[in-house]
């Protein structure tokens, strides 16, 4: 019996520098796992580039992974957690018909109920906005799309940040600073 | 004054910097300018490395390997673009499997026309990076000083691996100030972590309430250097040893506490005894497949402590009670000194019945037959009586290795070269030229099957052209050896495709002017390899082994290591 899957959420942190992705990607493809979603941006320390992947795995997996990430020489810290761990947001990006929004009232009202945002209408589309957590952006999606009025519809990746005090890679880069001299 | 020189140039410098002596390569259009400036660093008043022309990029790579694992130090190859690289991906990935410290140079087109489908283009970096330790490119001659330090310093650090160095055209040529620069710093690199009192500390407790502790000893140790403490710690608590086939050399074969090779084709008691031991310490080892056999029942009963300075290999395989992530030549004394004086003599004694069964069933009848035509284990157990004891060993991959390993004698750190974890075909020969540039003055003996000899065989030209003092012994039994055992195992004697139809060995030994003997006969053997060992540079020496031999004892792949069979 394979161990029980959950969903994952690893925080990686790199130098910035090309090839980095491919480097932590393939870890993933060679145990074939998928990576649910993805997110790189700049982190609050200049120059390191902070990943926030989500994958579905068991925890003997995740941590050999997580491992095998942080042994590459570019990236400086790779961690785990699960999402009670963790402050997490997606967005997501809904366009939709506006004669039909303008038609139906119910359409309004769903979004307001949803807490999402109105952020462009003209004569053809309507761009909704939501932030939150997967669950909430896909239901308003679902919501939404029995009134058939969706013309296109995104989520992003999920980003997210740690519920413990300090960030541990500026801990780990001061000590490394500290060991150079 | 400004030093105005070409990346090239500065390639030279920063190579000769790092201490780099010899250098295996071949030339090719993206990597010309630096085979120009080659020209002068290779000859005359100048002259700083020795270059090594291989006959084929795969042969730069092993050699580059063997000469690593010989001398400790940094094993460099320099190749062209395209074909030219792709063909050492099979030593690069080898040096990544097997912690071989290898730093591939390679020219690449210039940086202009990357992503064009160039002649001799290909994304090196791309292909290299899931097996290398770092791929860069150096896209300008600026960031040659820096780039070549650092690989040479992220190579040989901590679990050392190949590096791959792509060197478009253009930064071969642009011309720069020289700036010389050493990185011996990485921030997100941490190679050697801090030991863990506290697992120092439980560790130690684990083993001094073990009444059968039982050590298996990796190559880890060889890379540390740790080979002095190592026997200490051993000494101290009395702990039976066993080592894998990597770490052959890492304790001498004839130390009391050393119990023999591990894995599928190792010693009878020591595989049992894993599964018997309360507590087992692994030291610079991985638990390889080949090693622990069916996973779910290895080692079950046993506490086990593992050392490694690659902190991913904790619990990769194997569960581990006490972790202790650090260099061995650290972790190794702070353990003895918390240890107990013991003897564990009983414990030890046990082992010496089913030694005794192995050598009876086993052992003697491989190394000492009284009839029938010539066995591997009785070739290499002839070569280990009369060879020094300094002599490295080198070996291919299957049958021949696993005899090898068997039936050599240790006596010297660094003595063995062979692919362990890819175990790749083809890698004895070159492996065993770059061992005789890593150490001229000791013997190599390099056994080869009949497959494995034909892999490579090209490099013969190298071995002639250099006179490289490699004793080739090759065990011919016309077949893919241990494919075949298999075959015949488990495969209810198909033999698909194992049988070979082999060319005259002689004549191709005359062609390279290499001095050749064969032998069909027992009575001949010992004579012969006095005549090899005894002969000034490279020879050949060919045995004409039993078609059928198998090696023994064998745990059948994924079978528990106690299930070791001693007959087939």
């Amino acid at each position: 019996m394979e161990e029980k899957k959950q969903l994952y959420t690893l925080l990686v942190y790199s130098e910035n520098v090309a090839g980095i992705l491919n480097q932590i990607t393939a870890v993933f493809t060679r145990r074939q796992v998928n990576i649910e979603s993805l997110n790189v941006s700049a982190s609050s320390i200049p120059g390191v580039h902070k990943y926030t992947i989500t994958a579905w795995s068991n925890e003997d997996q995740i941590q050999k992974i997580v491992r095998q990430i942080e042994k590459k020489i570019d990236v400086v810290k790779a961690n785990y957690f699960t999402d009670e761990q963790l402050f997490i947001r997606e967005s997501g990006l809904y366009k939709l018909a506006t004669p039909m929004v303008l038609d139906n009232p119910e359409i309004s009202r769903t979004i307001r109920r949803f807490g999402a945002s109105i952020i462009e209408v003209n004569p053809t589309y309507t761009i909704v906005m939501k932030h939150g957590i997967t669950e909430d952006i896909i239901s308003l999606f679902r919501a939404l799309d029995t009134f058939g009025c969706v013309l296109q519809y995104t989520r992003s990746g999920r980003i997210a940040v740690t519920r413990g005090m300090v960030e541990q890679v500026s801990e780990f880069l001061e000590q490394r600073e500290s060991d150079e001299f | 004054m400004k030093d105005r020189i070409t990346g090239s140039k500065a390639l030279m410098r920063a190579l000769q910097a790092e201490g780099v002596k010899t250098i295996f390569g071949y030339p090719g259009g993206a990597i010309m300018p630096v085979y120009d400036a080659l020209f002068d660093y290779t000859r005359g008043e100048k002259k700083c490395f020795d270059h090594i022309l291989v006959r084929h990029e795969q042969g730069a790579a092993h050699a580059a390997e063997g000469y690593a694992r010989v001398s400790g130090e940094v094993g460099v190859a320099l190749v062209t673009s395209g074909p030219g690289v792709t063909n050492t991906l099979t030593g690069i990935a080898d040096a990544m499997m097997d912690s071989t410290p290898i730093v591939v140079i390679a020219g690449q087109v210039a940086i202009s026309t990357l992503g064009t489908d160039a002649f001799q283009e290909v994304d090196l970096v791309g292909v290299a990076q899931p097996i290398s330790k770092w791929s860069y490119q150096i896209r300008h001659a600026e960031d040659v000083a820096w780039a070549v330090s650092r690989a040479f310093y992220i190579a040989r650090s901590g679990r050392p691996g190949p590096v791959v160095l792509d060197f478009p055209k253009n930064a071969q040529v642009e011309e720069i100030d020289w700036q010389p620069m050493k990185v011996n710093f990485v921030r997100s690199y941490v190679p050697y972590p801090k030991l863990d009192a506290e697992a120092v500390r439980q560790a130690a407790e684990l083993i001094n309430n073990a009444k059968k502790p039982l050590a298996l000893v990796g190559q880890g140790v060889e890379l540390g250097n740790a080979q002095s403490e190592l026997v200490r710690f051993l000494e101290k608590a009395g702990i039976p040893a066993g080592r894998t086939m990597l770490g052959l050399s890492a304790l001498p074969s004839n130390h009391p506490l050393n119990v023999g090779m591990l894995g599928m084709h190792g010693n009878y008691a020591v595989n049992l005894k894993e599964q018997e031991c309360d507590v087992l310490i692994a030291i610079g080892m991985r638990f390889s497949d080949r090693v622990t056999g069916n996973l779910k029942t290895y080692a079950k009963q046993a506490k086990i402590i593992h050392l490694d300075i690659d902190r991913s290999e904790i619990d990769k395989n194997v569960k581990t009670d006490v972790a202790v992530v650090a260099d061995c030549k650290e972790s190794l004394p702070a353990i003895t000194a918390l240890i107990n004086k013991n003897d564990h003599k009983a414990w030890r004694d046990s082992f010496r019945q089913l030694d005794e069964m192995e050598r009876t069933k086993v052992i003697e009848p491989a190394i000492h037959p009284k009839e029938g035509p010539l066995l591997m284990g009785e070739v290499v157990n002839a070569v280990a009586e009369q060879s020094p004891d300094d002599t490295i060993l080198v070996t291919d991959v299957g049958q021949n290795q696993l005899f090898a390993t068997r039936y050599f004698k240790y006596h010297h750190k660094r003595s063995i070269c062979t692919s362990g974890g890819l175990g790749t075909m083809g890698y004895g020969m070159p492996a065993a030229i770059g061992a005789t540039f890593a150490a001229p003055n000791r013997t190599v003996c390099c056994f080869m099957g009949d497959g494995g000899f034909q892999m490579c065989i090209e490099e013969l030209g190298t071995i002639m052209e250099q006179q490289a003092p490699v004793k080739m012994i090759v065990m011919n039994n016309h077949y893919l050896g241990n494919v075949r055992q298999w075959q015949d195992m488990f495969w209810l004697r198909r033999k698909s495709f194992t049988k070979m139809l082999n060319p005259n060995y002689e004549l191709i030994a005359q062609g390279y002017g290499i001095p050749y003997a064969a032998v069909t006969d027992r009575k001949d053997l010992a004579a012969a390899v006095k005549k090899m060992l005894s002969t000034d540079g490279p020879f050949i020496l060919e045995c004409a082994i039993l078609e059928d031999d198998n090696v023994l004892p064998m745990t059948p792949p994924g079978m528990d290591v106690d299930k070791m069979m001693l007959e087939v």
